[in-house]
């Protein structure tokens, strides 16, 4: 048992006939609820008031890290600054309260605001037209990768049931296509990192006729940017394939290359990317899916309405904000951040790919193996000193990836004092390598035993209050 | 040369010039240009992107607020799945906490023990709420959550893929379902709508002479706001082997009896009607519970109790054998990620409302649903279309014309509820409805009268 207060759940803070809310008189008469329709056993919720409440989810928020708190340099997920005004525009209540069945004449700014994104994403992707529905990232695609098979059946192309993956991916793409009914067929990567062309004419002539769609992301998972994709969208187009963009890694191509334009049909944006809106924990994202003129009709119907609003308009408020003069800022600035970091600490870190990066760059773990710190290591120590660590083991085509994403909005202060760590890491790597073993220790709590937790699950107040009983 | 005139000259950006010089020689490229060197000049974008020049914080306030006042507010006696509950002050409040609202998903379980704690929280309240054992870490709404389940059922039966889904489900859920189905190669097959409820008697004949059934699916209440009786209905599943899905309204399970309650297998739904407002469709909150006996079948995250190496109490995100990001195509679910700014808002909401005051928000919603379906009654224009139990949500044949009805109940700030393809009008009443606008809802009718 937890001896700090704070420590508790809100349900061993709970007591008998508290209440922390209020609500108005029932002034309507005499309806009562039929017993018949009612649950026997009542919900054991907890029983506190306001002030406890507010205590208890105040300090949770001290036992937490986000971009407010510090640098988050998490490959391959764009945690940029979340900024205020985004948040002060979504909570207005001439949108908070709208219900999304209202007649069309009482939501006309509601659905102004809907097209005005729609423009503003197509303008800086190259394509047609976007679809709000899906609500994340891997939601967006598979809402991509659905409209790609609703095109092949329309053309009564059935047997186009493969979609070709750089084995390099992220594991949300094979996922994706597996719910969509799809196939993956992985092609290999090349040893800095790309499609290996020649895997993949190999593949499409042998698959031309079954292939549904190549699923990629430019630059790839190595932040490497793949030159060949004039050539790769003409092999895939010219066997009747189409070309789906993985929006994940679409923030360095700001300013300087569109997804259209590249040679893709489909794609999905990742707005809490890209698009700073916050990534709240793990959700609610927004994933908007673009397609080229002619596609638009084959857009499934994967959620209700208009996907996650609030979201969308944050997006908004932040593409208004930037403008046209700073929108294609946004790429430069993010892929020198990436670079300045990996060309400081290449000579202490392992960079299996040395050479120019997009938005991140991936090292295989310390330079020096010999101490026997891992990249697990290092990113606990990182914690101590006041860093989220980067991603860890992903890709993986390393055995100790080590995945680095600045973003645009980090200073070189900032970036100067994480490379120094960085260092410092390394040096401590040699001289004491138990400390960086043993890290973290400065954090509200060690590092966690995983087994524990998956051997016995225990999920829920009711089972681990007939443990502690 | 550096081709950047205006960095640092925006607000998101530090880099001074000095900045740019210094970082760019570390670099080795000279340029903006020099970083984008591999990309083919014949796809590199050269132009301005055809945006408005960028606008000060002002400027933006200025245009959310044009647009805001195009939006008109009215006073919503709208459901179908969407609900106009009370939101307590301190949601927005804590919400706003930026060390939760600018995390991410809780991989360095040191530097995330608040979110994985509140999901710890949140499960645990959601189970209570549905009755059911185990609950995911929340999902992204009630239909896709409809959807998952239905997979669910699919991927943990052997060989079946068909799934009954009830006449009575909200066709917003159903379309989703059947997008889900279409590409998963799932046949759905309804089961049809008798009086207004599920009808039992062709279900066990369905289930008697259709193979492969992997799961049953129904709505509570249904899309009428009918409260059904379900009794039987998990004996006629499990008889099959097939397994019992409740798709229930958050809220309404403060009185109404559970999922767990009616012997259902996977208990899911929106969480929206906790207090989270309408914005217009989201972002809102999926739950999914199921039983003990599924939970590594169950798609999403799950937050598990632990201890670390100082031997406190901890939690962390577990069971992650069966997920997306391990099992890459083998996967039968794509979610990698949850809702979980919205779980919290679920989790904060239950705590502040407690035992106690999730049912008094049930109980006023019912009464004032059923205060307002009398009088509409007594006014002779408003006909139940189903004499059944309902909770906070009624189904009505109005004697006038819909249109006429709207365009003067929207005129005088009123939306008067959905109107139905079958051409009839669906009003819900929550706790956020005063006997007041209540009673304007049925004083307003002579007013459209006057329209005819």
């Amino acid at each position: 048992m937890n001896n700090r207060l704070y420590g508790n759940l809100i349900f061993e803070l709970s007591k008998e006939g508290r209440k922390g809310y209020s609500l108005p008189k029932n002034n309507f008469g005499n309806y009562e609820i039929p017993a018949s329709m009612q649950r026997t056993e009542e919900a054991k919720l907890p029983e506190c008031d306001e002030l406890t409440v507010v205590r208890h989810y105040t300090n949770l928020s001290n036992n937490n890290f986000g971009v407010d708190t510090g640098f988050y340099p998490l490959g391959s997920c764009t945690m940029k600054y979340n900024p205020k005004i985004n948040e002060e525009m979504a909570a207005q209540p001439q949108f908070q309260n709208l219900h999304p069945q209202q007649p069309a004449d009482t939501v006309k700014g509601a659905l102004a605001l809907v097209k005005l994104l729609e423009q503003s994403l197509c303008e800086l992707t190259g394509l047609a037209h976007f679809t709000f529905k899906p609500y994340a990232g891997a939601h967006g695609e598979l809402t991509g990768l659905m409209t790609i098979d609703n095109y092949h059946r329309s053309r009564g192309d059935m047997q186009r049931k493969k979609v070709i993956v750089p084995d390099s991916a992220h594991g949300t793409n094979p996922a994706s296509a597996a719910v969509c009914g799809l196939e993956i067929i992985e092609v290999k990567s090349l040893a800095d990192g790309t499609v290996d062309f020649d895997d993949l004419q190999r593949l499409v002539s042998l698959e031309g006729a079954n292939i549904a769609a190549m699923m990629m992301t430019n630059p790839n998972t190595l932040g490497l940017f793949e030159t060949r994709i004039p050539e790769i969208a003409k092999l895939i187009h010219d066997c009747g394939g189409l070309m789906y963009y993985d929006g994940a890694n679409l923030n360095p191509m700001l300013g300087a290359c569109r997804p259209g334009d590249m040679g893709f049909d489909v794609m999905h944006i990742n707005l809490h990317k890209t698009f700073s809106t916050p990534h709240g924990g793990g959700g609610p994202g927004s994933g908007p899916v673009g397609v080229r003129e002619g596609l638009q009709e084959f857009f499934p119907v994967v959620s209700p309405y208009y996907g996650n609003y609030g979201v969308m308009m944050r997006a908004y408020a932040y593409i208004l904000s930037l403008g046209r003069e700073h929108v294609k800022e946004v790429g430069p600035l993010a892929v020198l951040n990436a670079n300045y970091i990996k060309e400081s600490l290449k000579d202490v870190y392992e960079l299996p790919i040395d050479t120019i990066c997009c938005h991140e760059f991936v090292f295989d773990g310390l330079k020096d193996k010999s101490t026997g710190v891992t990249t697990m290591d290092v990113a606990k120590r990182l914690l101590d000193y006041g860093y989220h660590a980067p991603t860890i083991y992903f890709p993986l085509l390393f055995h100790e990836s080590l995945m680095v994403e600045p973003t645009e909005n980090e200073s070189k202060e900032t970036l100067d004092g994480f490379i120094a760590v960085m260092r410092q890491i390394a040096e401590e790597a040699k001289t004491n390598p138990d400390l960086v073993k043993s890290a973290p220790h400065t954090t509200p709590i060690g590092r966690v035993d995983d087994v524990l937790a998956a051997k016995h699950p225990v999920t829920t107040w009711k089972v681990l209050k007939n443990e502690i009983l | 040369m550096l081709n950047v005139q205006s960095s640092m000259d925006f607000k998101y950006f530090p880099h001074t010039q000095d900045d740019l010089k210094a970082m760019m020689e570390k670099a080795g490229v000279k340029d903006f240009d020099g970083l984008y060197a591999q990309i083919p000049e014949s796809i590199r974008f050269r132009g301005d992107y055809k945006l408005p020049s960028g606008m000060s914080e002002m400027e933006v306030r200025d245009l959310f607020a044009k647009l805001g006042s195009q939006n008109k507010q009215l006073t919503c006696f709208a459901g179908y799945g969407v609900y106009d509950h009370y939101t307590p002050s301190v949601i927005p409040s804590l919400l706003q906490r930026s060390e939760f609202l600018t995390s991410y998903t809780p991989y360095q379980a040191e530097i995330s023990q608040g979110t994985l704690h509140y999901i710890f929280e949140y499960q645990s309240m959601m189970t209570e709420l549905t009755g059911m054992d185990i609950s995911n870490a929340s999902m992204y709404d009630g239909t896709t959550a409809a959807a998952e389940a239905m997979m669910m059922a699919v991927a943990a039966g052997k060989k079946q893929n068909k799934v009954l889904v009830s006449g009575a489900l909200n066709p917003k859920t159903r379309e989703v379902l059947d997008t889900y189905a279409l590409h998963q190669g799932i046949e759905l097959v309804t089961i049809p709508v008798k009086d207004g409820v599920t009808d039992l008697s062709t279900l066990n004949s369905q289930l008697s002479t259709l193979e492969g059934v992997a799961g049953v699916m129904v709505q509570q209440p249904n899309v009428y706001g009918i409260v059904e009786d379900f009794t039987g209905f998990a004996e006629a599943c499990h008889e099959q082997k097939a397994l019992f899905i409740m798709d229930s309204v958050a809220a309404d399970l403060a009185v109404l009896k559970t999922p767990g309650e009616w012997g259902a297998d996977i208990a899911v739904g929106d969480g929206q009607s906790l207090g989270i407002p309408m914005l217009f469709g989201g972002p809102y909150v999926g739950y999914m519970c199921c039983t003990e006996k599924l939970i590594r079948k169950m798609p999403g995250r799950i937050v598990g109790m632990t201890k670390d190496n100082r031997d406190q109490r901890a939690f962390v995100l577990t069971l992650q054998a069966r997920e997306q990001h391990i099992r890459r195509q083998k996967a039968t679910s794509n979610i990698c990620s949850n809702q979980s700014l919205m779980a919290l808002f679920v989790t904060v909401y239950l705590s502040l409302m407690g035992k106690q005051g999730i049912k008094e928000a049930a109980q006023l919603s019912y009464a004032g649903a059923h205060y307002l379906c009398d009088k509409l009654q007594k006014t002779g224009k408003f006909h139940l279309v189903y004499d059944k139990p309902f909770f906070n949500e009624f189904l009505v044949r109005y004697d006038g014309n819909l249109d006429n009805l709207f365009s003067c109940y929207t005129m005088n700030g009123i939306l008067p509820g959905v109107r139905m393809n079958d051409g009839n009008l669906l009003i819900a009443v929550t706790e956020k409805r005063t006997k007041e606008e209540i009673d304007r809802f049925v004083e307003a009718l002579p007013l459209v009268n006057g329209l005819h």
